[in-house]
């Protein structure tokens, strides 16, 4: 599938906006948060620019950007509709806990009750998003169950590297306790990665050439000719297909500089301590959104449609 | 709504027949010709008349080779959309631009609302859509509709454009619900079949295999030539007939 830029930035921006706000929510619900206003306000409006970031991207995938707003009316069927409207919704939850925040403190009753209920939206978002892509039956790295739980997985690891990258600025407790959360989730991610990527080099095709043309009864099936001698939309979006050897090299760069330097430079900064955590959790921050980008760039990259069955390759 | 009707009992759709098409391209041209000024008027091309001409076609025609040996045979295999009855392209629509009939089964896009998202043609695993980049919206097979009910022309032509120009007549049009339809009957008779089954899209349209050819002779040694003057030979002709 084509990685296009606009589609590989939603996921990867809004995933660490929304990660960033559930952590926001639950951690200041635990009082563990810096309790400055001018902390949680602009901690939240940081959290909900990447969201729209990543949403306003998604729009320059689209053909029709003008007609965007109709693309919440089929919530009935459609992933693509739940996530358009549960990120709408998340505004509202969002911005009351920032002002809930601003006028009575992180722990006050509505402040607690807003910063949760906007961490289940944006994770409800991150989870409608994983499923647009794990309810695509032609294309087998997509439509797995483990689909979902790694998006937000590296949701909530990018999350919380960013969260810690700005809470080390008010008081270093906080940010050690974001800096933690995100060590974690980065070693899971990097087991979660590795048995995706097990799996979908062992998963067998979806479909074969034979049952796409529907002539194995015959015997083997090979393209003799193609209909069209230029390429087509069909092969520019869903015949991109990244070789082996890079993917090889690509998945270990998004492991690198997703969770592995990130994991070095977060242990490093709670060991040591301002001020140079003040330094090293913002790289850390930045390079694990790098690394997810590439991560999400390979996620696209190297997964197969059915439909270049017909054109002879192998899925 | 994207969500899929309760279907009634007519399924109109294609049924092909791999066993006679030609691999011609008649098919595709005529779909292209009638459709470029049809209901998803235009088709837009790109570069039509340059070095890489590209544009939005709603049926494109494959060949393949299936089989080994003196066994395997040449298909020519027209594809285009299945109208299926499970049709994922449907429901993942976030606008309900993409819909299903529940009359006839007939699965369109109204390009008044698509916003161009594309997530359809990824759901379809047949690659029944093409995404017009000119107009920003998705185009696909619409079964003509604008010529099958068209009061405008003669009955006999109120056919998709597709069978109505196959030289060949390895395209039929019908209505694969009634059991007791021509094209029906065919696909009984023929064991018409489901592409890529395993999906669950459940096609309307159907496929007839190549027929089954009676097995090329072996080797058969030469019968050894005869010798002696032209008047034996002649009469060795003669008796060997």
């Amino acid at each position: 599938m084509n990685p296009a830029f606009s589609v590989v930035l939603l996921t990867t921006a809004s995933g660490a906006g929304y990660g960033m706000l559930f952590w926001l929510g639950v951690l200041s619900a635990a009082g563990v948060m810096p309790v400055d206003r001018w902390f949680g306000i602009p901690a939240v409006l940081i959290a909900l620019a990447l969201a729209t970031i990543g949403l306003l991207a998604s729009t320059l995938h689209l053909g029709r950007p003008e007609r965007a707003w109709r693309a919440i009316s089929q919530w009935r069927t459609s992933w693509l509709a739940r996530e358009g409207m549960v990120s709408l919704f998340t505004y509202l939850p969002s911005l009351g806990f920032a002002a809930a925040w601003g006028i009575a403190g992180p722990q006050s009753i509505a402040a607690i009750v807003l910063g949760l209920l906007a961490a289940l939206c944006g994770m409800l978002t991150v989870f409608c998003q994983a499923m647009i892509y794990a309810s695509l039956k032609p294309v087998r790295q997509w439509h797995s169950r483990i689909v979902p739980p790694n998006l937000l997985l590296l949701s909530l690891a990018s999350g919380a590297a960013c969260l810690a990258a700005m809470a080390t600025f008010w008081l270093l407790r906080p940010g050690r306790i974001a800096a933690g959360i995100s060590l974690v989730l980065c070693l899971c991610a990097i087991a979660a990665k590795l048995s995706y990527w097990r799996s979908i080099d062992r998963a067998p095709p979806v479909a074969t050439i034979e049952s796409a043309t529907g002539l194995g009864t015959i015997g083997p099936v090979r393209e003799l000719e193609a209909p069209h001698t230029e390429e087509n939309y069909l092969l520019r979006d869903m015949g991109f297909h990244v070789g082996r050897k890079h993917g090889d090299r690509l998945r270990g760069i998004a492991l690198g500089l997703g969770f592995i330097i990130p994991a070095i430079l977060l242990i490093i900064g709670m060991i040591v301590g301002n001020p140079v955590a003040m330094v090293l959790f913002p790289i850390a921050a930045a390079t694990a959104l790098l690394g997810v980008y590439v991560e999400r760039w390979l996620f696209f990259a190297q997964a197969t449609h059915t439909v270049t069955l017909y054109y002879g390759r192998t899925t | 709504m994207t969500a899929i009707p309760k279907q009634g009992q007519k399924k109109l759709g294609l049924v092909i027949d791999l066993d006679t098409c030609v691999g011609c391209h008649a098919c595709a041209v005529n779909c292209k010709e009638w459709n470029t000024s049809g209901h998803f008027a235009p088709l837009t091309d790109f570069d039509a008349y340059q070095e890489h001409p590209q544009g939005v076609w709603l049926n494109r025609v494959h060949s393949y080779e299936a089989g080994t040996g003196p066994d395997s045979r040449t298909v020519h295999f027209p594809r285009s959309c299945l109208h299926c009855e499970q049709p994922a392209c449907v429901t993942v629509c976030p606008t309900g631009a993409s819909y299903k009939r529940a009359e006839d089964g007939i699965v369109l896009v109204n390009t008044e609302i698509c916003i161009g998202c594309k997530l359809c043609a990824w759901a379809c695993p047949y690659g029944a859509r093409e995404f017009d980049e000119d107009q920003g919206v998705m185009k696909k097979c619409t079964l003509c509709i604008d010529r099958i009910y068209n009061e405008n022309i003669p009955e006999a032509e109120r056919v998709p454009a597709c069978v109505s120009t196959c030289p060949a007549s390895a395209r039929h049009f019908g209505d694969l619900g009634d059991p007791d339809s021509a094209v029906s009957q065919l696909v009984a008779e023929r064991g018409g079949f489901d592409l890529m089954p395993e999906l669950g899209y459940k096609p309307v349209n159907k496929y007839l295999p190549p027929r089954r050819r009676p097995k090329a002779p072996e080797h058969v040694e030469a019968a050894p030539e005869p010798t002696g003057n032209g008047v034996l030979r002649w009469i060795d002709r003669v008796l060997s007939r």
